[in-house]
């Protein structure tokens, strides 16, 4: 069994270009031929491209927009350039609130990487490993979470760590540990990290299903010929499954960052728009919805809220342009 | 020597077998508790939380205090049409673009994919307002269609990004055979490569499906209404109005899991089985 890298089995662009490979009047294309339209290119891109730009861009952009303008003297908008963003990272009540919440948001994507993906790989290694018995039940049962809406898991978690139920007390104290025990969704040092966890517990499914199908998708001859060669157990997985695996781990990645900057919902429902105790779990997406919507403790400013979502929009950038220029393009692609 | 390998394989499948039933269990567990106490007398619920519901206290109390308000058939029927409709135009389109971003070679074809692609990192909530505008122009709002329409556009950038990875690994022999056997492009695409990229698809399935059907954002803003609430607002609405009547809360929470859970056991063998076929060998 040999493997190719696609790059090479691509080949030349000649290969590539099917239009000298088609029959009908291609076949004799010569350069001084002009290329015939291909209209199909069109049709399949039109209805994605119209869609995605209508519904999605455009009002995206008009947001993004306004971040630009700031309320005028008669109420009218004003264009400020700039400014608004100057106000949001050193102006001193915006710039408390804005760190705070990029932190947050920070600690909240380490947490994910840390405990998300390695549990998701050995989930996954231990799923795909020869012929388990029980592993449709396994896989359909650690995916159930991820069906899960917001609303239920941040209830559910709410209700069984609430000391008033007493649920997960009880738990704790017949394994000997009652003592552990703590509000740790109402403790400001403990409640990002509780719901992080809780996040991950939701999505824990996600990378396990990924990484599963492309193990799965590994032919057994690779891995008989590995085992002929010596390489067995643990090594194998290290030497050979887990290189072949790298870019579903890399998408993993990329979707748990793009995610997790986007996060909002499950803070909402467990600790309220004012992301409690003392701003503790606020992040970039709770600290958004209060800028833009207003609470208790301020009126709505959409100029505001719209210099956060473009701050947003620069982080989330930035992050997918290490992964497209940093990752992704030196991950090695394997045709099998 | 045979035998100490049989054995070492043994003890390797029964550790596999423990981690797993580990995780099954702490997966399973939280839902399991809801259900099961939502149908205690409250006395239970906090006395002997832990414990099955016995014949003789056995109650419905919470589902009566619930079930008098809202219409959850309605709710999940809502829900029902908006994410099957979402996804399959978002399979659709998404394969279409996909497959002319990663087969054809013209100008611009870089750039489209950036274009598209680029919504994967644009948070559609931040167009809520200029959205909302656009659906109250086409007379749109509170209408399950303006949902379909967003969730489609939400889901597209990742359909195509995933799909055109995917779709990038079949083999140009297969294509380029079917060409030579006079195979339009159009029956390329849904004859021979979608067929190859079943997992991708059942990936998207997964990724846009949960995400859709568990939104509460634009279900609250772009469709309010009483006749087009989704499951999602309507739990959260009905939760909302019962927060301390305990068994009022469990039983809301059970019936916004149940219909979920009978939806993702339909869904999971086709899910499953997508999966597992285009990673035959």
């Amino acid at each position: 069994m040999r493997l190719y890298r696609a790059a090479f089995t691509r080949g030349p662009a000649l290969f590539k270009d099917h239009r000298f490979l088609t029959t009908k009047g291609y076949a004799v294309a010569t350069s001084a031929q002009r290329k015939p339209i291909r209209w199909h290119i069109g049709v399949l891109l039109a209805p994605a491209i119209l869609i995605y730009t209508v519904i999605m861009l455009l009002p995206v952009f008009d947001s993004l927009r306004m971040s630009l303008y700031g309320k005028g003297p008669d109420g009218a908008p004003v264009f400020v350039g700039l400014a608004n963003y100057t106000t949001l990272l050193t102006d001193s009540y915006w710039q408390g609130p804005f760190w705070n919440a990029l932190w947050n948001n920070v600690v909240f994507f380490i947490i994910h990487m840390l405990v998300q993906n390695p549990i998701g790989i050995l989930l996954a290694a231990l799923l795909s490993l020869g012929k388990l018995p029980g592993r449709e039940f396994y896989r359909t049962a650690l995916f159930l979470p991820t069906m899960l809406s917001f609303v239920i898991v941040g209830f559910v978690w709410k209700l069984i760590l609430s000391p008033a139920w007493g649920v997960s007390k009880t738990l704790l104290g017949s394994v000997g540990l009652g003592s552990w025990f703590a509000p740790w969704l109402g403790q400001p040092d403990t409640a990002l990290i509780t719901l992080a966890l809780i996040s991950v517990w939701q999505f824990i499914g996600l990378p396990m299903m990924l990484i599963y199908a492309a193990m799965i998708a590994i032919p057994d001859e690779l891995m008989e010929a590995a085992s002929c060669d010596g390489v067995t157990g643990i090594n194998q997985f290290f030497k050979i499954k887990l290189p072949l695996i790298w870019p579903s781990i890399g998408v993993v990645s990329i979707l748990t960052f793009v995610g997790n900057f986007n996060a909002f919902d499950l803070i909402y429902v467990s600790q309220g728009a004012l992301a409690g105790p003392n701003f503790s779990t606020d992040i970039l997406g709770t600290l958004l919805y209060r800028t833009f919507f207003g609470n208790q403790l301020q009126a709505g400013d959409p100029f505001m809220g719209a210099t956060i979502a473009g701050a947003m929009f620069l982080i989330i950038l930035c992050g997918v342009c290490v992964y497209l220029y940093g990752v992704q393009r030196r991950l090695a692609y394997y045709q099998m | 020597m045979t035998q100490r390998i049989a054995r070492r394989f043994q003890i390797s499948t029964l550790a596999a077998h423990l981690v797993l039933i580990g995780f099954t269990l702490l997966a399973l567990a939280p839902t399991l508790l809801v259900i099961m106490n939502s149908f205690k007398p409250r006395k239970e619920i906090f006395g002997a939380p832990l414990a099955l519901p016995s014949f003789e206290t056995i109650t419905l109390i919470g589902y009566d205090t619930v079930l008098k308000r809202g219409d959850i058939l309605n709710y999940f029927q809502n829900s029902l049409i908006v994410t099957v409709c979402a996804l399959f135009f978002i399979i659709l389109f998404g394969a279409m673009a996909a497959f002319a971003l990663s087969e054809y070679r013209f100008p611009g074809n870089r750039l489209i994919g950036l274009f598209l692609v680029m919504g994967i990192m644009v948070p559609i909530r931040l167009g809520t307002v200029g959205i909302l505008k656009l659906m109250v122009s086409l007379g749109l709002a509170n209408t399950l269609f303006a949902l379909i329409l967003v969730y489609t556009a939400q889901g597209l950038p990742m359909a195509v990004f995933v799909m055109s990875e995917f779709m990038r690994q079949v083999s140009d022999d297969l294509k380029n055979a079917a060409r030579v056997d006079g195979l339009s492009e159009y029956t390329i695409l849904f004859r021979l490569v979608l067929p190859v990229v079943r997992p991708a698809i059942a990936t998207i399935a997964v990724f846009t499906m949960v995400p859709i059907w568990n939104d509460l954002w634009f279900p609250l803003v772009l469709a309010p209404g009483e006749s087009t609430r989704t499951m999602t607002l309507g739990a959260q609405s009905f939760i909302g109005q019962f927060i301390t009547d305990w068994n009022a809360v469990l039983a809301a929470l059970t019936l916004a899991i149940v219909p979920m859970l009978i939806l993702y056991l339909m869904f999971s063998r086709q899910l499953i089985r997508g999966i597992t076929a285009g990673a035959v060998k």
